[in-house]
Protein backbone atom coordinates (compact mmCIF):
# COMPACT_ATOMS: atom_id res chain seq x y z
CA UNK A 1 0.00 0.00 0.00
CA UNK A 2 1.73 3.16 -1.21
CA UNK A 3 0.13 6.36 0.03
CA UNK A 4 0.93 9.89 -1.12
CA UNK A 5 -0.11 12.83 1.06
CA UNK A 6 -0.26 16.23 -0.66
CA UNK A 7 0.74 18.99 1.69
CA UNK A 8 0.41 22.76 1.51
CA UNK A 9 2.46 25.04 3.71
CA UNK A 10 0.19 27.85 4.93
CA UNK A 11 0.23 30.80 7.37
CA UNK A 12 -0.72 29.88 10.93
CA UNK A 13 -4.48 30.29 11.56
CA UNK A 14 -3.94 33.24 13.92
CA UNK A 15 -2.07 35.26 11.26
CA UNK A 16 -3.29 38.75 10.51
CA UNK A 17 -3.33 38.77 6.71
CA UNK A 18 -1.75 41.79 5.02
CA UNK A 19 -0.43 42.44 1.53
CA UNK A 20 2.69 44.11 0.23
CA UNK A 21 4.28 45.39 -3.01
CA UNK A 22 1.30 47.55 -3.86
CA UNK A 23 -1.10 44.77 -2.84
CA UNK A 24 0.31 42.28 -5.30
CA UNK A 25 1.85 39.89 -2.77
CA UNK A 26 0.97 38.27 0.54
CA UNK A 27 3.11 39.83 3.26
CA UNK A 28 4.93 36.87 4.82
CA UNK A 29 7.05 39.04 7.12
CA UNK A 30 6.99 37.58 10.63
CA UNK A 31 4.42 34.96 9.64
CA UNK A 32 4.66 31.49 11.16
CA UNK A 33 4.04 28.77 8.56
CA UNK A 34 2.39 25.45 9.36
CA UNK A 35 1.17 22.27 7.67
CA UNK A 36 -2.27 23.07 6.21
CA UNK A 37 -4.61 21.80 8.99
CA UNK A 38 -6.63 19.56 6.63
CA UNK A 39 -3.41 18.06 5.24
CA UNK A 40 -2.36 17.28 8.79
CA UNK A 41 -5.53 15.20 9.07
CA UNK A 42 -4.85 13.35 5.81
CA UNK A 43 -1.27 12.69 6.95
CA UNK A 44 -2.44 11.20 10.24
CA UNK A 45 -5.05 9.07 8.49
CA UNK A 46 -2.48 7.90 5.93
CA UNK A 47 -0.17 6.83 8.79
CA UNK A 48 -3.00 4.92 10.47
CA UNK A 49 -3.84 3.06 7.26
CA UNK A 50 -0.16 2.39 6.48
CA UNK A 51 0.47 1.00 9.99
CA UNK A 52 -2.50 -1.37 9.75
CA UNK A 53 -1.75 -2.56 6.23
CA UNK A 54 2.06 -2.46 6.03
CA UNK A 55 2.14 0.56 3.77
CA UNK A 56 4.40 3.55 3.23
CA UNK A 57 3.55 7.23 3.39
CA UNK A 58 5.24 9.82 1.19
CA UNK A 59 4.55 13.53 1.58
CA UNK A 60 4.64 15.80 -1.46
CA UNK A 61 4.78 19.58 -1.45
CA UNK A 62 5.01 22.10 -4.25
CA UNK A 63 7.14 24.91 -2.86
CA UNK A 64 10.51 26.55 -2.50
CA UNK A 65 13.30 25.71 -0.03
CA UNK A 66 11.67 27.70 2.78
CA UNK A 67 9.01 24.93 2.97
CA UNK A 68 11.61 22.36 4.08
CA UNK A 69 11.28 23.07 7.80
CA UNK A 70 7.53 22.41 7.64
CA UNK A 71 8.08 19.31 5.48
CA UNK A 72 10.49 18.01 8.17
CA UNK A 73 7.64 18.35 10.65
CA UNK A 74 5.54 16.00 8.49
CA UNK A 75 8.45 13.55 8.54
CA UNK A 76 8.66 13.94 12.32
CA UNK A 77 4.95 13.11 12.58
CA UNK A 78 5.76 9.85 10.83
CA UNK A 79 5.88 10.04 7.02
CA UNK A 80 8.55 7.73 5.54
CA UNK A 81 9.91 10.20 3.04
CA UNK A 82 9.10 13.46 1.28
CA UNK A 83 9.28 14.99 -2.16
CA UNK A 84 9.42 18.75 -2.73
CA UNK A 85 8.70 19.97 -6.21
CA UNK A 86 10.92 23.01 -6.40
CA UNK A 87 8.53 25.73 -7.62
CA UNK A 88 6.31 28.53 -6.40
CA UNK A 89 2.80 27.02 -6.10
CA UNK A 90 1.22 29.38 -8.68
CA UNK A 91 -2.35 28.10 -8.53
CA UNK A 92 -4.33 24.92 -7.84
CA UNK A 93 -4.02 23.75 -11.44
CA UNK A 94 -0.23 24.15 -11.45
CA UNK A 95 0.05 22.26 -8.15
CA UNK A 96 -2.23 19.45 -9.32
CA UNK A 97 -0.33 18.99 -12.58
CA UNK A 98 2.99 18.80 -10.71
CA UNK A 99 1.65 16.23 -8.27
CA UNK A 100 -0.01 14.21 -11.06
CA UNK A 101 3.39 13.92 -12.74
CA UNK A 102 4.87 12.50 -9.49
CA UNK A 103 1.97 10.04 -9.14
CA UNK A 104 2.41 8.86 -12.72
CA UNK A 105 6.16 8.42 -12.24
CA UNK A 106 6.06 6.63 -8.87
CA UNK A 107 2.65 4.92 -8.75
CA UNK A 108 0.49 5.10 -5.59
CA UNK A 109 -2.61 3.27 -4.40
CA UNK A 110 -4.05 6.16 -2.45
CA UNK A 111 -3.49 9.91 -2.77
CA UNK A 112 -4.83 12.19 -0.04
CA UNK A 113 -5.27 15.97 0.03
CA UNK A 114 -7.00 18.35 2.41
CA UNK A 115 -10.49 19.57 1.53
CA UNK A 116 -8.86 22.93 0.82
CA UNK A 117 -5.81 24.91 1.85
CA UNK A 118 -6.59 27.65 4.34
CA UNK A 119 -4.65 30.25 2.30
CA UNK A 120 -6.02 30.06 -1.24
CA UNK A 121 -9.13 28.00 -0.38
CA UNK A 122 -9.44 26.61 -3.90
CA UNK A 123 -10.69 23.20 -2.77
CA UNK A 124 -9.78 21.94 -6.24
CA UNK A 125 -6.65 19.79 -6.04
CA UNK A 126 -8.37 16.51 -5.11
CA UNK A 127 -10.81 16.67 -8.03
CA UNK A 128 -8.17 18.03 -10.43
CA UNK A 129 -5.91 15.07 -9.59
CA UNK A 130 -8.81 12.69 -10.13
CA UNK A 131 -9.29 14.04 -13.66
CA UNK A 132 -5.58 14.31 -14.51
CA UNK A 133 -5.01 10.68 -13.45
CA UNK A 134 -8.45 9.47 -14.58
CA UNK A 135 -9.00 8.05 -11.08
CA UNK A 136 -12.11 8.18 -8.92
CA UNK A 137 -12.09 11.09 -6.44
CA UNK A 138 -14.01 11.37 -3.19
CA UNK A 139 -14.15 14.87 -1.78
CA UNK A 140 -14.52 16.18 1.80
CA UNK A 141 -14.25 12.94 3.77
CA UNK A 142 -14.77 12.70 7.52
CA UNK A 143 -14.11 8.95 7.60
CA UNK A 144 -11.86 6.56 5.63
CA UNK A 145 -11.63 2.82 6.30
CA UNK A 146 -9.47 0.49 4.21
CA UNK A 147 -10.86 -3.00 3.84
CA UNK A 148 -10.04 -5.76 1.39
CA UNK A 149 -8.65 -3.65 -1.43
CA UNK A 150 -11.34 -0.98 -1.16
CA UNK A 151 -11.84 2.13 0.90
CA UNK A 152 -15.08 3.15 2.53
CA UNK A 153 -15.42 6.91 2.80
CA UNK A 154 -17.95 9.05 4.58
CA UNK A 155 -18.16 12.35 2.77
CA UNK A 156 -20.06 15.57 3.29
CA UNK A 157 -22.71 16.38 0.73
CA UNK A 158 -24.98 19.41 0.53
CA UNK A 159 -27.16 19.11 3.64
CA UNK A 160 -25.95 15.67 4.75
CA UNK A 161 -23.49 12.79 4.67
CA UNK A 162 -22.90 9.95 2.27
CA UNK A 163 -21.04 6.64 2.52
CA UNK A 164 -19.11 5.77 -0.61
CA UNK A 165 -17.00 2.69 -1.34
CA UNK A 166 -14.23 3.12 -3.90
CA UNK A 167 -11.84 0.83 -5.68
CA UNK A 168 -8.14 1.69 -5.64
CA UNK A 169 -6.35 3.69 -6.78
CA UNK A 170 -8.35 6.65 -5.53
CA UNK A 171 -7.74 10.26 -4.54
CA UNK A 172 -9.65 11.68 -1.58
CA UNK A 173 -9.72 14.87 0.48
CA UNK A 174 -9.83 15.18 4.26
CA UNK A 175 -12.42 17.05 6.29
CA UNK A 176 -12.48 17.78 10.02
CA UNK A 177 -13.47 14.78 12.18
CA UNK A 178 -11.37 12.40 10.04
CA UNK A 179 -9.00 11.85 12.98
CA UNK A 180 -7.10 13.64 15.72
CA UNK A 181 -3.94 15.08 14.16
CA UNK A 182 -0.73 13.52 15.52
CA UNK A 183 1.88 15.64 17.21
CA UNK A 184 5.55 14.79 16.61
CA UNK A 185 7.40 13.25 19.56
CA UNK A 186 11.12 13.56 20.32
CA UNK A 187 11.95 10.24 18.65
CA UNK A 188 10.10 11.33 15.52
CA UNK A 189 11.86 14.70 15.46
CA UNK A 190 15.26 12.99 15.70
CA UNK A 191 14.36 10.46 13.00
CA UNK A 192 13.06 13.19 10.68
CA UNK A 193 16.51 14.72 10.35
CA UNK A 194 17.79 11.77 8.37
CA UNK A 195 14.65 10.79 6.46
CA UNK A 196 14.88 11.36 2.69
CA UNK A 197 13.57 14.69 1.39
CA UNK A 198 13.95 14.57 -2.36
CA UNK A 199 13.87 17.85 -4.30
CA UNK A 200 12.71 17.56 -7.91
CA UNK A 201 12.37 20.21 -10.58
CA UNK A 202 8.84 21.06 -11.82
CA UNK A 203 7.30 19.77 -15.04
CA UNK A 204 6.56 22.35 -17.73
CA UNK A 205 2.84 23.19 -17.70
CA UNK A 206 0.63 25.72 -19.45
CA UNK A 207 -0.19 28.76 -17.27
CA UNK A 208 -3.82 28.61 -16.17
CA UNK A 209 -4.22 31.78 -14.12
CA UNK A 210 -2.33 34.76 -12.76
CA UNK A 211 -2.82 36.36 -9.36
CA UNK A 212 -2.67 40.08 -10.04
CA UNK A 213 -3.75 41.85 -6.88
CA UNK A 214 -5.07 41.34 -3.38
CA UNK A 215 -7.46 43.29 -1.23
CA UNK A 216 -8.29 43.24 2.46
CA UNK A 217 -11.94 43.16 3.54
CA UNK A 218 -13.46 46.64 3.94
CA UNK A 219 -13.39 47.96 7.49
CA UNK A 220 -16.68 47.65 9.31
CA UNK A 221 -18.62 50.69 10.49
CA UNK A 222 -18.92 51.06 14.23
CA UNK A 223 -21.25 48.59 15.84
CA UNK A 224 -24.69 49.82 16.90
CA UNK A 225 -25.45 48.57 20.39
CA UNK A 226 -28.91 47.56 21.50
CA UNK A 227 -29.86 47.39 25.15
CA UNK A 228 -30.24 43.81 26.39
CA UNK A 229 -33.46 44.72 28.20
CA UNK A 230 -35.00 45.66 24.85
CA UNK A 231 -33.35 42.87 22.87
CA UNK A 232 -36.57 42.40 20.88
CA UNK A 233 -35.87 45.77 19.27
CA UNK A 234 -33.17 44.04 17.23
CA UNK A 235 -35.79 42.09 15.30
CA UNK A 236 -37.62 45.31 14.49
CA UNK A 237 -34.39 46.92 13.22
CA UNK A 238 -33.46 43.88 11.12
CA UNK A 239 -36.92 43.80 9.62
CA UNK A 240 -37.76 47.44 9.09
CA UNK A 241 -34.43 49.27 8.86
CA UNK A 242 -31.89 46.78 7.58
CA UNK A 243 -34.70 44.94 5.71
CA UNK A 244 -32.76 41.75 6.04
CA UNK A 245 -35.50 39.52 7.45
CA UNK A 246 -39.01 39.03 6.17
CA UNK B 1 -21.09 30.19 -25.71
CA UNK B 2 -21.62 30.09 -21.94
CA UNK B 3 -22.73 27.00 -20.03
CA UNK B 4 -23.90 26.36 -16.50
CA UNK B 5 -24.15 23.19 -14.50
CA UNK B 6 -27.73 23.00 -13.28
CA UNK B 7 -27.34 20.83 -10.20
CA UNK B 8 -30.51 18.92 -9.67
CA UNK B 9 -31.52 18.41 -6.02
CA UNK B 10 -34.40 15.94 -6.05
CA UNK B 11 -35.71 17.44 -9.26
CA UNK B 12 -35.32 21.04 -8.15
CA UNK B 13 -32.94 23.80 -9.10
CA UNK B 14 -31.85 25.59 -5.95
CA UNK B 15 -31.31 29.32 -5.67
CA UNK B 16 -27.55 28.81 -6.05
CA UNK B 17 -28.17 27.32 -9.52
CA UNK B 18 -30.33 30.30 -10.49
CA UNK B 19 -27.47 32.54 -9.35
CA UNK B 20 -25.16 30.64 -11.68
CA UNK B 21 -27.68 31.13 -14.52
CA UNK B 22 -27.96 34.83 -13.78
CA UNK B 23 -24.17 35.17 -13.60
CA UNK B 24 -23.79 33.37 -16.94
CA UNK B 25 -26.41 35.61 -18.59
CA UNK B 26 -24.65 38.70 -17.30
CA UNK B 27 -21.29 37.67 -18.73
CA UNK B 28 -23.22 36.95 -21.91
CA UNK B 29 -21.28 35.66 -24.89
CA UNK B 30 -24.17 34.25 -26.90
CA UNK B 31 -26.60 31.54 -25.93
CA UNK B 32 -26.72 30.14 -22.40
CA UNK B 33 -26.92 26.38 -22.16
CA UNK B 34 -27.57 24.51 -18.91
CA UNK B 35 -26.59 20.89 -18.32
CA UNK B 36 -28.43 18.76 -15.80
CA UNK B 37 -28.10 15.10 -14.80
CA UNK B 38 -31.51 13.38 -14.81
CA UNK B 39 -34.86 15.11 -15.31
CA UNK B 40 -35.98 18.13 -13.30
CA UNK B 41 -39.54 18.37 -12.01
CA UNK B 42 -42.20 20.01 -14.15
CA UNK B 43 -41.85 23.79 -14.27
CA UNK B 44 -38.25 23.83 -13.04
CA UNK B 45 -36.81 24.56 -16.49
CA UNK B 46 -38.91 27.74 -16.59
CA UNK B 47 -37.05 28.98 -13.51
CA UNK B 48 -33.82 28.80 -15.53
CA UNK B 49 -35.49 30.60 -18.43
CA UNK B 50 -36.31 33.48 -16.07
CA UNK B 51 -32.58 34.04 -15.69
CA UNK B 52 -31.66 33.84 -19.34
CA UNK B 53 -31.01 30.14 -20.01
CA UNK B 54 -31.92 29.33 -23.64
CA UNK B 55 -31.41 25.61 -23.59
CA UNK B 56 -31.47 22.83 -20.99
CA UNK B 57 -29.82 19.53 -21.77
CA UNK B 58 -30.75 16.65 -19.47
CA UNK B 59 -28.37 13.68 -19.39
CA UNK B 60 -30.20 10.38 -18.93
CA UNK B 61 -28.71 7.05 -17.95
CA UNK B 62 -26.50 7.95 -14.98
CA UNK B 63 -27.74 5.94 -12.01
CA UNK B 64 -25.84 7.55 -9.12
CA UNK B 65 -23.38 10.31 -8.33
CA UNK B 66 -19.77 9.52 -9.16
CA UNK B 67 -17.40 12.45 -9.63
CA UNK B 68 -15.45 10.74 -12.42
CA UNK B 69 -18.60 9.89 -14.40
CA UNK B 70 -20.27 13.27 -13.83
CA UNK B 71 -17.09 15.11 -14.83
CA UNK B 72 -16.77 13.24 -18.10
CA UNK B 73 -20.44 13.28 -19.09
CA UNK B 74 -20.99 16.95 -18.27
CA UNK B 75 -17.76 18.02 -19.98
CA UNK B 76 -18.74 15.98 -23.06
CA UNK B 77 -22.02 17.79 -23.44
CA UNK B 78 -20.46 21.22 -22.86
CA UNK B 79 -17.73 20.56 -25.43
CA UNK B 80 -20.26 19.26 -27.99
CA UNK B 81 -22.33 22.41 -27.50
CA UNK B 82 -19.29 24.59 -28.20
CA UNK B 83 -19.25 26.07 -24.69
CA UNK B 84 -16.05 27.92 -23.80
CA UNK B 85 -16.96 29.24 -20.35
CA UNK B 86 -18.89 27.39 -17.64
CA UNK B 87 -20.41 28.68 -14.42
CA UNK B 88 -20.99 26.41 -11.41
CA UNK B 89 -22.58 27.23 -8.05
CA UNK B 90 -19.80 26.26 -5.64
CA UNK B 91 -21.66 23.53 -3.73
CA UNK B 92 -20.12 20.29 -2.45
CA UNK B 93 -21.21 18.58 -5.65
CA UNK B 94 -19.61 21.28 -7.78
CA UNK B 95 -16.37 20.96 -5.82
CA UNK B 96 -16.24 17.32 -6.91
CA UNK B 97 -17.21 17.99 -10.52
CA UNK B 98 -16.11 21.47 -11.69
CA UNK B 99 -12.32 20.89 -11.43
CA UNK B 100 -12.74 17.65 -13.38
CA UNK B 101 -14.66 19.50 -16.09
CA UNK B 102 -11.90 22.13 -16.21
CA UNK B 103 -9.26 19.45 -16.88
CA UNK B 104 -11.27 17.78 -19.64
CA UNK B 105 -12.03 21.15 -21.30
CA UNK B 106 -8.44 22.35 -20.78
CA UNK B 107 -9.88 25.40 -19.05
CA UNK B 108 -8.57 27.82 -16.44
CA UNK B 109 -10.60 27.55 -13.29
CA UNK B 110 -11.35 29.79 -10.31
CA UNK B 111 -13.49 28.85 -7.30
CA UNK B 112 -15.03 31.07 -4.58
CA UNK B 113 -15.73 33.74 -7.17
CA UNK B 114 -17.85 36.53 -5.69
CA UNK B 115 -18.28 39.13 -8.44
CA UNK B 116 -18.89 39.37 -12.16
CA UNK B 117 -15.65 39.25 -14.14
CA UNK B 118 -13.80 42.30 -15.38
CA UNK B 119 -13.36 41.65 -19.10
CA UNK B 120 -11.99 44.90 -20.51
CA UNK B 121 -8.48 43.44 -20.55
CA UNK B 122 -8.47 39.65 -20.27
CA UNK B 123 -10.88 37.86 -17.95
CA UNK B 124 -10.34 38.83 -14.33
CA UNK B 125 -12.38 37.48 -11.41
CA UNK B 126 -12.47 38.40 -7.74
CA UNK B 127 -12.30 35.45 -5.37
CA UNK B 128 -12.21 34.96 -1.62
CA UNK B 129 -8.84 33.86 -0.21
CA UNK B 130 -7.21 33.42 3.21
CA UNK B 131 -10.50 32.05 4.56
CA UNK B 132 -12.34 35.35 4.47
CA UNK B 133 -9.34 37.47 5.48
CA UNK B 134 -8.73 38.72 1.93
CA UNK B 135 -9.70 38.79 -1.73
CA UNK B 136 -7.66 38.16 -4.84
CA UNK B 137 -8.02 39.35 -8.42
CA UNK B 138 -7.10 36.49 -10.73
CA UNK B 139 -6.84 36.50 -14.50
CA UNK B 140 -7.95 33.29 -16.18
CA UNK B 141 -5.46 32.87 -19.01
CA UNK B 142 -6.69 29.89 -21.02
CA UNK B 143 -9.30 30.32 -23.76
CA UNK B 144 -11.73 28.07 -21.89
CA UNK B 145 -12.86 29.02 -18.41
CA UNK B 146 -14.63 27.37 -15.47
CA UNK B 147 -15.94 29.64 -12.73
CA UNK B 148 -17.41 28.39 -9.45
CA UNK B 149 -19.34 31.16 -7.69
CA UNK B 150 -19.98 31.39 -3.96
CA UNK B 151 -23.70 31.11 -3.16
CA UNK B 152 -25.36 34.39 -2.04
CA UNK B 153 -22.56 36.52 -3.45
CA UNK B 154 -24.01 37.66 -6.75
CA UNK B 155 -27.27 39.34 -7.51
CA UNK B 156 -30.14 37.48 -9.15
CA UNK B 157 -31.15 39.49 -12.22
CA UNK B 158 -34.17 38.46 -14.23
CA UNK B 159 -33.54 38.19 -17.93
CA UNK B 160 -36.48 36.12 -19.14
CA UNK B 161 -36.22 34.11 -22.32
CA UNK B 162 -37.79 30.96 -23.71
CA UNK B 163 -36.10 27.65 -23.06
CA UNK B 164 -35.71 24.60 -25.20
CA UNK B 165 -35.32 21.25 -23.41
CA UNK B 166 -33.35 18.37 -24.85
CA UNK B 167 -32.66 14.92 -23.42
CA UNK B 168 -29.61 12.95 -24.35
CA UNK B 169 -28.24 9.56 -23.31
CA UNK B 170 -25.02 9.40 -21.31
CA UNK B 171 -22.06 7.97 -23.20
CA UNK B 172 -21.89 5.29 -20.52
CA UNK B 173 -18.57 6.13 -18.85
CA UNK B 174 -17.92 3.77 -15.95
CA UNK B 175 -17.23 4.81 -12.36
CA UNK B 176 -15.28 3.11 -9.59
CA UNK B 177 -17.35 4.16 -6.60
CA UNK B 178 -20.57 2.86 -5.07
CA UNK B 179 -22.80 4.88 -2.76
CA UNK B 180 -23.92 2.65 0.08
CA UNK B 181 -25.93 5.12 2.16
CA UNK B 182 -27.03 8.75 2.26
CA UNK B 183 -28.30 10.69 5.24
CA UNK B 184 -29.81 14.11 4.76
CA UNK B 185 -30.94 16.39 7.52
CA UNK B 186 -34.60 16.56 6.45
CA UNK B 187 -36.00 19.94 5.51
CA UNK B 188 -32.95 21.81 6.76
CA UNK B 189 -31.31 24.58 4.76
CA UNK B 190 -27.70 23.76 3.81
CA UNK B 191 -25.45 26.11 5.74
CA UNK B 192 -23.42 27.26 2.74
CA UNK B 193 -26.54 28.39 0.90
CA UNK B 194 -28.51 29.83 3.81
CA UNK B 195 -29.45 33.51 3.64
CA UNK B 196 -29.77 33.74 7.41
CA UNK B 197 -27.56 31.86 9.87
CA UNK B 198 -28.00 31.64 13.65
CA UNK B 199 -24.76 30.53 15.23
CA UNK B 200 -23.81 29.84 18.83
CA UNK B 201 -20.71 29.18 20.86
CA UNK B 202 -19.51 28.13 24.28
CA UNK B 203 -21.71 30.80 25.86
CA UNK B 204 -24.58 28.31 25.46
CA UNK B 205 -22.93 26.21 28.21
CA UNK B 206 -23.95 22.80 26.81
CA UNK B 207 -25.60 20.99 23.91
CA UNK B 208 -28.84 20.64 25.90
CA UNK B 209 -29.38 24.40 25.56
CA UNK B 210 -29.48 24.48 21.75
CA UNK B 211 -33.28 24.30 21.68
CA UNK B 212 -33.49 28.11 21.85
CA UNK B 213 -30.94 28.53 19.06
CA UNK B 214 -32.85 26.14 16.85
CA UNK B 215 -36.15 27.79 17.69
CA UNK B 216 -34.89 31.24 16.69
CA UNK B 217 -33.40 29.77 13.51
CA UNK B 218 -36.66 28.11 12.61
CA UNK B 219 -38.71 31.27 13.05
CA UNK B 220 -36.25 33.26 10.93
CA UNK B 221 -35.94 30.51 8.30
CA UNK B 222 -32.26 30.26 9.13
CA UNK B 223 -29.64 27.53 9.17
CA UNK B 224 -27.78 26.83 12.42
CA UNK B 225 -24.01 27.00 12.85
CA UNK B 226 -21.48 26.89 15.66
CA UNK B 227 -17.97 27.86 16.71
CA UNK B 228 -14.94 25.56 16.64
CA UNK B 229 -14.82 24.73 20.38
CA UNK B 230 -18.48 23.71 20.24
CA UNK B 231 -17.88 21.30 17.37
CA UNK B 232 -14.59 20.09 18.93
CA UNK B 233 -16.43 19.21 22.14
CA UNK B 234 -19.02 17.34 20.11
CA UNK B 235 -21.91 19.58 21.19
CA UNK B 236 -22.78 20.08 17.53
CA UNK B 237 -21.84 18.20 14.33
CA UNK B 238 -18.65 19.37 12.57
CA UNK B 239 -20.69 20.30 9.50
CA UNK B 240 -21.99 23.28 11.50
CA UNK B 241 -18.52 24.62 12.33
CA UNK B 242 -17.91 27.94 10.61
CA UNK B 243 -14.51 29.60 10.68
CA UNK B 244 -11.07 29.32 9.22
CA UNK B 245 -10.81 25.54 9.62
CA UNK B 246 -14.54 25.01 9.17
CA UNK B 247 -16.90 26.36 6.55
CA UNK B 248 -16.72 29.89 5.15
CA UNK B 249 -20.17 31.35 4.71
CA UNK B 250 -21.63 34.50 3.26
CA UNK B 251 -25.22 34.87 4.41
CA UNK B 252 -27.21 38.11 4.37
CA UNK B 253 -27.53 37.91 8.14
CA UNK B 254 -25.27 36.19 10.66
CA UNK B 255 -26.32 36.14 14.30
CA UNK B 256 -23.56 35.04 16.68
CA UNK B 257 -24.65 34.09 20.19
CA UNK B 258 -22.08 33.52 22.92
CA UNK B 259 -19.16 33.47 20.47
CA UNK B 260 -16.24 35.68 21.47
CA UNK B 261 -15.07 36.32 17.89
CA UNK B 262 -11.56 34.90 17.62
CA UNK B 263 -9.78 35.83 14.39
CA UNK B 264 -10.19 32.27 13.07
CA UNK B 265 -13.96 32.41 13.57
CA UNK B 266 -14.33 35.88 12.07
CA UNK B 267 -12.42 34.69 9.00
CA UNK B 268 -15.26 32.33 8.15
CA UNK B 269 -18.12 34.78 8.59
CA UNK B 270 -16.81 38.29 7.98
CA UNK B 271 -18.22 38.43 4.45
CA UNK B 272 -21.77 38.22 5.82
CA UNK B 273 -23.78 41.31 4.84
CA UNK B 274 -25.07 42.03 8.35
CA UNK B 275 -23.55 40.63 11.53
CA UNK B 276 -25.19 40.62 14.95
CA UNK B 277 -23.10 39.75 18.01
CA UNK B 278 -24.65 38.80 21.33
CA UNK B 279 -22.21 38.31 24.16
CA UNK B 280 -22.18 38.96 27.89
CA UNK B 281 -18.60 40.27 27.69
CA UNK B 282 -18.65 43.87 26.42
CA UNK B 283 -14.97 43.46 25.42
CA UNK B 284 -15.66 40.45 23.17
CA UNK B 285 -13.79 41.03 19.87
CA UNK B 286 -16.92 40.12 17.92
CA UNK B 287 -18.40 43.55 18.67
CA UNK B 288 -15.65 45.13 16.53
CA UNK B 289 -16.70 43.01 13.57
CA UNK B 290 -20.45 43.33 14.06
CA UNK B 291 -23.08 45.74 12.72
CA UNK B 292 -25.35 45.31 15.73
CA UNK B 293 -24.44 44.19 19.20
CA UNK B 294 -26.18 43.22 22.40
CA UNK B 295 -24.24 42.90 25.65
CA UNK B 296 -26.15 40.34 27.64
CA UNK B 297 -26.54 36.77 28.71
CA UNK B 298 -27.70 34.46 25.93
CA UNK B 299 -30.22 32.87 28.27
CA UNK B 300 -31.92 36.21 28.84
CA UNK B 301 -31.53 37.69 25.35
CA UNK B 302 -32.59 34.68 23.28
CA UNK B 303 -36.12 34.34 24.72
CA UNK B 304 -36.69 38.06 24.01
CA UNK B 305 -35.51 37.63 20.41
CA UNK B 306 -37.67 34.54 19.95
CA UNK B 307 -40.82 36.25 21.13
CA UNK B 308 -40.08 39.38 19.08
CA UNK B 309 -39.38 37.30 15.98
CA UNK B 310 -42.63 35.38 16.47
CA UNK B 311 -44.55 38.62 16.87
CA UNK B 312 -42.92 40.14 13.78
CA UNK B 313 -43.96 37.16 11.71
CA UNK B 314 -47.63 37.38 12.60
Amino acid sequence: MKILVCMSVVPDTTTKITFTDNNTKFNSQGVQFIINPYDELSLTKALEIAEQHSGTVTVVNVGLADADAVIRKALAIGANDAIRINAEPKDAQFVAEQIAAIVKANGYDLVLTGRESIDYNGGMVCSLLGALLDWPSVNVCAKMVYNDGKIEFERDIDGGRQTVVSNLPVVASAQKDLCEPRIPNMKGIMAARTKPLQVVEPAQVEVASSYEAFESPAAKQAVRMIDAENAGQLIDILKNEAKIIA
Amino acid sequence: MTGIYAENSEGQFKKAVLEAASYASQIGNGQIVAVCVGQPNAGEADKLAQYGVNKLICIEGISAFDAQVYGKEIANVLINQGVNQVVFANTYEAKSVAPRVSVIMNASMASNVIELPETSNGFKVKRGVFSGKGFAYVTLDKANKVIAITPNSTELKKQATSIQIETIQSSGSAGSTTITSTTKAGGKIPLTEAEIVVSAGRGMKGPENWGMVEELAEILGAATACSKPVSDMGWRPHGEHVGQTGITIKPNLYIAIGISGAIQHLAGVSSSKVIVAINKDPEAPFFKAADYGIVGDAFEVLPKLISAAKAAKN
